[in-house]
């Protein structure tokens, strides 16, 4: 069997911020490569750089060195346009704060990807109505954000990340604002969204149980660097 | 993103906070309103200007004298004067060549002549003028007492309203009461062999005549040049002509030696089609062996008095819609620091700087647009209101009501694109600094 080619491929990454005269060194020389298809968990304490490693990994972020390379694609020599069009078609992303835009209902806020990637109107509300059955909030399309529960809205951030079928999920602390029932069902969630489509996930989050329940391998950073990493079952 | 969803997307954050938007979009119109007022005011009096001019006669017409006129009897003896192979007798004949020329609408020579009135058996002296059939369209009839003239040929008098006064200070009661004119009709002397042309003279006869009293005006009505307002009993012009009253310049026939029963012209006025072909009809005159003269020039001054005028009415005006500018850049920039983290979640998803900052410009742009056309609005009622102030004062001190401001499309046009570039413009800063935000700061923004 042949292997699939890497999604994603991060090869001595650093980031590092100067504030004042001190240098903040927030990811610190790190290379990992994460297969297709694979659901990885990035754990660590705060502060430990998992979240800006993300945000490197989304195009959100430049590395200071190294090269991050994504479906092919070398990031840090991308222009901000060729980026914002990686972020739109390439991943999607999920928050811990859910971060959707309260006056917009559902499925408004669902649409907006498809409203940035100017896919047309006909075909819009089809894949809108897909992404929310595949969360099973179909019946709360109408509905606006301060209506839902927590777990409802981190669906709904879920269905919006995945209804423009980006080929890499990114999720930061996606359980962080949920109880812990709510919590699994959104990280099964995940794992099947894994499965079916197929989908290569890459998950930020301090709950090590968690992660070794639902995730393929964790990468675990501290004070920017990668600690461990090795399968999680 | 494709236009339509911009324009969803700006509706949308507009109508978030509706209260802070709508009070920029009034100050917005406010600035528009202020200078469609100020240029309203400015076109409107330019064109009641233009119109009463227009109307008067003055533009269209050309002063026509013979060349000799102008030089005077001091020049020496007609038989030693060396004449100018060009220049020619203002007579009946030029007149009716006059007439025929294109785009002349008519002639008619100014008549004005000192006599006594006799009105309820009582003499009053004073001074009458021909009215051409014309000099009703040039609005000094407005709001006259009475009407104008039933015909060119009736025996019909119209009263300054001055020396109405003088005959009964009730003046509307003079209406359809009779007056007598008397006057000195000129009649030449026949010379012993019947000709008339050598006698060098004419005898005057006293005649008189009776006139219908069918209005009283308040203003002088000016009858093309020459006719500035010394007439204070006014006829039809072409009964003054037949009259035949000596007139001041029938001396200088005497002198000139011609006093033959074919009436001869100091001076004829010429109107024509329209002001812009007041040039060329001079030209031909000029040609045809005569002086002519047109005011012509003045209505360029005016032009170009109107023309600063509305220039300082429109720097006025805009000094508003410069502080509604200002209110509109501050609007967007509160609206970036409380969107800020909105801004960080559509950069997340694939907006592009271009993105973000085409969004905030659209809603600068539909700021620009309402506030453009509500002023545009704004501004026509404070004209039009403006305008019922000034009718109301004028029909207070009896005169005819008067169009003070005036909107053409182009002003509304002009206002809300303008409105439109200004908000634009003021859009430029706040869009800029949207797109440049930092999504992984905006989304960390609380």
């Amino acid at each position: 069997m042949t292997e699939l080619p890497p999604a994603i491929r991060l090869e001595s990454v650093s980031r590092q911020y100067t504030m004042g005269e001190s240098v903040i060194r927030a990811v610190n020389d790190v290379s990992l490569t994460i297969p297709s298809g694979e659901f990885l968990a990035l754990l660590g304490s705060s502060g430990s750089g998992k979240s800006t490693l993300l945000n490197l990994i989304a195009g959100l972020d430049r590395p200071s060195s190294g090269a991050v390379i994504a479906e092919g694609n070398d990031l840090s020599k991308m222009s901000p346009l060729a980026l914002a069009r990686y972020r739109r078609q390439t991943v999607g992303m999920v928050f811990q704060s859910f971060n959707l835009l309260p006056r917009m209902t559902l499925e408004e806020n669902v649409e907006l990807p498809l409203r940035l990637a100017e896919v047309d109107r006909s075909e819009r509300a089809t894949r809108v109505r897909e992404a929310l059955q595949r969360v099973g909030l179909e019946k709360r399309i109408g509905h606006r954000p301060s209506e839902l529960s927590g777990g409802e809205q981190q669906r709904t951030a879920i269905a919006r990340a995945l209804v423009n079928r980006p080929k890499i999920l990114l999720a930061d602390e996606p359980t962080g604002n949920l109880d812990s029932t709510t919590g699994e069902s959104i990280l099964t969630l995940l794992r099947e969204i894994q499965k079916n489509p197929g989908m290569t996930i890459v998950m930020v989050t301090h709950e090590r149980t968690l992660a070794e329940r639902f995730a393929d391998r964790l990468a675990v950073m501290g004070d920017g660097k990668l600690l461990s990493n090795g399968a999680a079952r | 993103m494709k236009l339509r969803d911009l324009g969803d997307l700006a509706f949308r954050n507009l109508r978030e906070a509706v209260l802070r938007n709508s009070l920029t979009t009034l100050g917005v119109a406010v600035g528009v309103a202020s200078l469609v007022a100020m240029l309203s005011l400015g076109v409107g009096l330019q064109q009641l200007a233009s119109s009463r001019l227009a109307k008067s006669g003055l533009f269209d017409s050309i002063f026509v004298t013979p060349k000799t006129n102008l030089r005077g009897p001091g020049s020496g003896p007609p038989a030693t004067r060396t004449p100018d192979a060009k220049s020619r007798l203002l007579d009946a004949d030029a007149r009716a060549e006059i007439s025929r020329m294109p785009n002349v609408i008519e002639v008619y020579p100014p008549i004005r002549f000192f006599t006594e009135v006799r009105y309820e058996g009582k003499p009053y002296a004073t001074m009458v003028a021909g009215m051409p059939e014309s000099s009703k369209a040039s609005g000094a009839f407005d709001g006259m007492q009475g009407h104008f003239f039933s015909s060119p040929n009736a025996d019909e008098a119209i009263l300054q309203a001055e020396f109405a006064k003088e005959l009964n200070p009730q003046t509307s009661s003079l209406i359809g009461k009779d007056l007598i004119l008397r006057y000195a009709e000129r009649q030449s002397l026949g010379a012993p062999g019947g000709d008339a042309a050598s006698s060098g003279g004419f005898s005057v006869v006293p005649k008189e005549k009776h006139f219908l009293i069918i209005g009283v005006v308040e203003t002088e009505p000016a009858s093309g040049f020459g006719g500035f307002g010394s007439g204070r009993l006014l006829i039809p012009l072409p009964i003054a002509e037949t009259l035949r009253a000596a007139q001041v310049n029938d001396l200088r026939d005497i002198l000139r030696g011609s006093s033959s029963d074919k009436p001869t012209y100091s001076s004829l006025t010429v109107r024509v089609k329209s002001p812009s072909l007041v040039e060329a009809t001079e030209a031909k005159l000029k040609d045809l062996g005569f002086s002519a003269f047109s005011l012509l020039d003045a209505s360029k001054s005016l032009r170009i008095f109107f023309s600063v005028f509305d220039l300082l009415l429109g720097i006025f005006g805009s000094l508003a819609l410069a502080v509604a500018t200002l209110g509109i850049i501050n609007t967007l920039v509160m609206a970036i620091l409380e969107r800020r983290r909105e801004i960080g979640v559509l950069k997340a998803l694939g907006a592009a700087d271009s993105d973000v900052k085409q969004l905030f410009f659209v809603e600068a742009g539909v700021m620009g647009l309402f506030g453009g056309v509500f002023g545009v609005l704004l501004g026509w009622l404070i004209g039009r209101t403006l305008t019922l102030g000034t009718n109301i004062y004028l029909h207070r001190q009896s005169l005819p009501g008067v169009d003070i401001s005036s909107v053409p499309w182009w002003l509304v046009l002009l206002s809300i694109l303008f409105a439109v570039g200004v908000s634009l413009a003021a859009g430029l800063y706040p869009a800029s600094r949207a797109a440049r935000l930092d999504p992984v700061q905006a989304l960390r923004y609380e």
